[in-house]
């Protein structure tokens, strides 16, 4: 915390509000027709990811998923890339070929995120490794969800990353419901006992946050950080936090019992960080400047070509 | 250029070495890894051990722990790590011990591997091989007796390479450890105590989707993998016998597929003979078939599959032998489209 200098802390709130707004654009030009397919939106999340990624360097990479908005925004990608990946055009990010769920800028190190649960963190693993076999200053940095904490990939994974000192940071995001399922009734774990505790079983380092509270997120990520790069292997952290939205956009959420949305918006993330820097009046204004950004990147993004068949053929094979 | 732990292996008179293919294996990894300190093997039992199958003898001693792995059982995670190696600067080589264990890393293999490149939009690249023996004949039963040569074919994304020869075991895992996609290379357990020339050297790397006549003829032409080369050999030297001049093909790439090696070689004989370990349906033997039908290739006769019958492998050995192709079966299939 101390760390954390007061220019810092104003760049992440502005980093959770425009999430926010780019989140809920997603859902309006997804009503206009203009994206294909579904999205996963994470409304709510956007403290885990902001804090997570504010403790990072510009070399270390990161792992992101099908739920990875806020992990690219957060990492500054380029709105018109972000908007027209979503889109399917050929300005996207990934030139129309990832979508909503593959939404990444491998200039930024931000090395995959893919569709499939888990998929990234042995993944996340490998290039830990590829920074401590080089003994080189980085991480990588890993976020999955709570869902992921029951597939094999995670194990083995967890498994090996401590087994050889992989220089990875592990961050549930436990937004409490997998897909549409609550994590408790598909994660055995005792009685209110967290899912970071299972880190136990691979004698690894782990720790549970208030996935809220950005300021105590990048204050544990930047812990794990740390012992990363000192060789003293990774961590898994607990973000807990909750999805205002449903798991896709067709999922009104409508299996969540009756005033849990409100109770977890009664300590909405970005209300959390605007008090505690004393910016709370000021949060409108910061809206309606970057509300401004966002819709004439959508409007950008909108522009762009579709990718060809022949472009799509070669993004197959590298040379 | 003498192999320092094979006393079996000799120079040949043209100059190659004599030697096993498992040792081809065990060298064309020793090389890769001597050309390039990016090359790192990750498997079970590969480091200490030496190998379940002794190809990484000696690699741990000289490379040490950090280039050589020992993984626990856990093929999914440890190829999915290779990917996370791959995509930030290293060349990772996978040993799955048995074909038959690739299914446990599908999600790695035919789904991460083949698809990261294409989502990124051609940003990043992953160069991982994935190593496997296959094949029948060890009497081990019906979970570790597969080629599963054609397995990842509907996975478009990755290349597959399958060995006929100590020198095709050397030069293509060279090719695929150097190639900058994700390439899956088996090989046969069947053949690794069988010897043949080798060349080796940086520049014995297998050309990327090259076929290879290893037997010129001008009647039949085979096309085989893996074991079936060497059968469908034995069959042309019996042939010869008869005045069937039979030519072989070691197909060595499944993707890319070498049609204008084999639409060449069947142009010239009009008739063709499909050799394969696996069942024919959805296999690679089908696509050339079919390959050959579309683009009207002028067969004298209809082309004839070797397979394996719709049963399942058993370690019963006279179950066993009647499941794979035998050198009379392809014998018999070159006469019968002579006829």
């Amino acid at each position: 915390m101390a760390a954390t200098s007061p220019q810092a802390l104003r760049s992440w709130l502005e980093q959770m509000v425009l999430i926010r707004l780019a989140e809920d654009k997603v859902m309006e030009i997804y009503m206009q027709g203009l994206v294909p397919g579904t999205v996963h939106l994470c409304q709510g999340q956007e403290a885990a990811s902001v804090g997570a990624i504010g403790a990072l360097t510009a070399d270390d990479w990161l792992l992101c998923t099908y739920r990875g908005h806020h992990h690219a925004l957060a990492r500054g990608m380029d709105l018109e890339a972000f908007f027209a990946e979503i889109m399917g055009r050929d300005n996207g990010a990934c030139g129309g070929m990832g979508g909503s769920s593959y939404v990444i800028d491998a200039s930024l190190g931000m090395i995959g995120s893919p569709a499939i649960i888990g998929a990234g963190i042995p993944v996340a693993t490998g290039a830990g490794m590829t920074a401590r076999l080089r003994g080189e200053d980085r991480i990588a940095m890993c976020f999955f969800g709570d869902g992921a904490c029951n597939i094999g990939a995670f194990h083995e994974a967890l498994n090996m990353a401590q087994l050889w000192r992989s220089q990875v940071v592990f961050l549930i995001e436990n937004n409490q419901y997998g897909e549409y399922t609550p994590f408790r009734d598909s994660t055995a774990l005792p009685p209110e006992a967290p899912i970071a505790h299972r880190a136990a079983a691979y004698g690894m380092a782990h720790t549970v946050v208030d996935g809220q509270d950005a300021v105590a997120v990048h204050e544990v990520v930047s812990q794990a950080r740390s012992r990363a790069v000192a060789g003293d292997g990774p961590t898994l952290i607990e973000a807990q936090t909750y999805r205002y939205r449903g798991h896709s956009r067709t999922d009104p959420g409508a299996y969540r019992p009756p005033g849990e949305l409100d109770a977890w918006k009664e300590r909405d993330p970005i209300a959390i960080l605007a008090a505690r820097i004393g910016v709370a009046d000021d949060v409108e204004g910061i809206h309606e400047r970057l509300q401004r950004e966002v819709d004439e990147a959508a409007d950008r993004a909108a522009e762009g070509p579709w990718p060809t068949l022949d472009q799509a053929r070669g993004y197959v094979f590298a040379d | 250029m003498s192999s320092q732990t094979d006393p079996a292996a000799a120079v040949a008179d043209d100059g190659a070495e004599v030697v096993t293919y498992r040792e081809a294996i065990r060298l064309a990894l020793d090389d890769a890894m001597a050309a390039d300190e990016t090359v790192l093997l990750l498997g079970e039992d590969i480091a200490k051990a030496g190998g379940p199958f002794k190809t990484t003898v000696g690699l741990y001693e000289k490379y040490g722990a950090d280039r050589v792995f020992d993984t626990p059982i856990a093929e999914n995670g440890f190829c999915g790590i290779a990917l996370g190696m791959a995509l930030t600067g290293l060349r990772p080589v996978t040993e799955i011990m048995f074909s038959d264990f690739l299914p446990t890393a599908f999600d790695a293999i035919a789904m991460e591997l083949p698809r990261w490149r294409f989502m990124s939009g051609g940003q990043t690249s992953a160069p991982v091989t994935v190593r496997a023996s296959g094949g029948g004949g060890g009497r081990f039963g019906a979970q570790t007796s597969s080629t599963g040569e054609s397995w990842f074919l509907q996975f478009y994304g990755l290349k597959v390479a399958v060995a006929g020869s100590p020198q095709g075991a050397y030069g293509l895992l060279r090719a695929a450890i150097a190639h900058n996609n994700p390439v899956v290379v088996f090989d046969h357990k069947a053949m690794h105590l069988r010897k043949g020339p080798l060349v080796r050297g940086d520049d014995q790397l297998a050309e990327v989707g090259k076929a290879v006549v290893v037997r010129p003829g001008a009647d039949v032409t085979v096309v085989a993998s893996l074991l079936m080369v060497h059968r469908s050999l034995e069959a042309a030297e019996a042939l010869a016998a008869d005045g069937i001049d039979v030519e072989v093909i070691d197909i060595s790439w499944l993707r890319p597929l070498d049609m204008e090696t084999v639409s060449a070689s069947v142009g010239r004989t009009g008739r063709l003979v499909i050799a394969e370990e696996q069942y024919h349906d959805g296999g690679w033997g089908a696509s050339v078939i079919s390959r050959l039908a579309t683009a009207a290739a002028p067969l004298a006769t209809p082309p004839v599959a070797v397979s394996m019958p719709e049963i399942l492998i058993s370690h019963s050995p006279p179950l066993e032998d009647a499941m794979i192709p035998s050198a009379e079966q392809i014998a018999e299939a070159v006469r019968s489209v002579c006829r």
